[in-house]
């Protein structure tokens, strides 16, 4: 039997490691998500009733908790980049794992808070 | 990355950090009683300050999408570097164009 | 499951291969090198591996072991074996040779594309570089100064998988030493070679390289180190890309 050779991925269960996919993927979505946030806000073009009828429509239970997911992803990005900028602009610490917590805590904390006031 | 691309990426993140803040700050606080056009063209329209802020959020934003669109595309995908830098430039492009419309539209129109 | 027995799947081959199956007898205190060679001298002489020390010093017996780059020699059975099953491979991110050998030759190329050699200007007619040992820099660079190359921190790091041309955090971890040694002539040069495409920025704070490295250093916070001095030359226009 023959077979390329299986590169075993490496031992990446670890914070630093998680962060930075927390990062990656909040970002894509964040980024795909805003051309729909902007064409959104540009039917105010059409008017405030055009406006209004889609904000309605993407309150929705459904369209609410994407919003909500996506706050929080705006919300984990923020904190993780504010990490990073410290670690990389200011200075590193070596209390990284720490930071994570502090980062991931911040964020989801935030975006509690939206949903305590978007569903409340 | 470049150092050139390194450094965008790192000045845009550092702009848009505290817009961001604002932002989501601007979100909660709207988002109570549900949101409304007229809440948000009430606050918006004729705002040069409102325009600028957000003028300032979709430029930043733009160049930080474009830098990131890349590193993700360069390091999970086999494509090309001249096509991931397409990809990258175009969609960031477009992004800050549909920005600036939807500026002008809660603001000036 | 033999509670006397380990199964041990190694990679046979270079490139191209496949795992061969070993059921060896187990031993107390065996390590991972214990078990390699164990196969080598009773069961499959044609297996190729390589070691040096085999006392946790020299950097040579690194190998992925189920899944993670570690030391051989220094990587005890009873701590790793999942269920008595070892699988064995040559170190990620590099050419494999033959079996479980790698050809580092591309590791210690990227140490030198990073400027990882010392760059002196004094002769022995001068006088000793007076360095005091609790400056900033020299604790900085005191930091990193015991890297012994063994590759395991280039195997476990991603980006180097993802991305060619990526210098690696031995090779920047080399390079932020030299560039915090106050005796080197061009710590300007230091940050050119990793101011480049493959260089410091396109860490992504992983941190696996420290969370692997057998000496415990952190090759993330040195490459910190290097883009926070990287964007302050870029600010002052000292462009390289």
């Amino acid at each position: 039997m023959s077979a390329v050779l299986h590169r075993r991925k490496a031992h990446r269960n670890h914070p630093a490691y998680w962060a930075f996919i927390v990062h990656r993927v909040s970002g894509l979505a964040l980024a795909l998500f805003l051309p729909l946030h902007f064409l959104t806000l540009g039917l105010a073009l059409e008017g405030a009733m055009a406006l209004d009828k889609m904000l309605a429509w993407t309150a929705s239970p459904m369209l609410k908790v994407t919003e909500w997911l996506l706050v929080t992803a705006l919300a984990l990005h923020l904190t993780g980049g504010l990490r990073l900028l410290l670690a990389e602009l200011v200075g590193w610490s070596d209390q990284q794992r720490t930071w994570v917590a502090v980062a991931a805590g911040v964020g989801i904390g935030i975006g509690l808070l939206f949903a305590f006031n978007a569903f409340a | 990355m470049t150092a050139t691309s390194y450094a965008l990426q790192r000045l845009s993140a550092a702009v848009l950090a505290p817009l961001v803040l604002i932002h989501i700050i601007g979100m909660i606080i709207a988002i109570q009683g549900g949101i409304s056009a007229e809440e948000i063209l009430g606050r918006t329209q004729g705002s040069w300050l409102w325009g600028g802020f957000y003028g300032l959020f979709v430029i930043a934003a733009g160049i930080h999408i474009s830098v990131g669109l890349n590193n993700i595309l360069s390091e999970w995908t086999s494509m090309s570097r001249g096509l991931v830098a397409g990809i990258a430039h175009g969609y960031a492009t477009l992004a800050i164009v549909l920005g600036f419309r939807a500026v002008y539209a809660v603001v000036f129109a | 499951m033999n509670e006397q027995t380990l199964e041990v799947d190694i990679w046979r081959g270079g490139a191209e291969g496949s795992f061969q199956h070993f059921s060896i007898p187990r031993q107390d205190s065996q390590t991972i090198l214990d078990v390699v060679t164990w196969i080598q001298r009773n069961e499959d002489a044609s297996l190729s591996y390589r070691f040096a020390c085999r006392v946790g010093m020299c950097g040579s017996c690194a190998m992925t072991v189920n899944g993670r780059p570690r030391w051989t020699c220094r990587t005890h059975v009873s701590r790793v074996a999942e269920q008595g099953r070892l699988t064995i491979e040559p170190l990620r991110n590099l050419p494999v040779i033959k079996d479980l050998t790698a050809d580092l030759t591309p590791f210690f190329e990227k140490w030198q594309g990073a400027r990882g050699h010392f760059k002196g200007s004094a002769t022995r007619h001068d006088e000793f570089a007076h360095v005091l040992p609790d400056e900033p820099a020299r604790q900085a660079a005191s930091a990193g100064v015991e890297c012994i190359n063994c590759a395991v921190c280039y195997s476990a790091c991603d980006v180097v998988s993802w991305k060619e041309d990526y210098l690696g955090p031995a090779a920047l971890n080399r390079a932020w030493v030299a560039f915090n040694d106050e005796r080197d002539a061009d710590r300007k040069g230091v940050l050119q070679a990793v101011a480049e495409g493959g260089g410091c920025m396109s860490c992504h704070t992983h941190q696996s390289c420290a969370e692997h490295c057998p000496v415990e250093l952190n090759p993330t916070a040195a490459i910190a180190g290097l883009k926070k001095a990287s964007l302050k030359s870029w600010l002052r226009g000292g462009r390289t890309s």
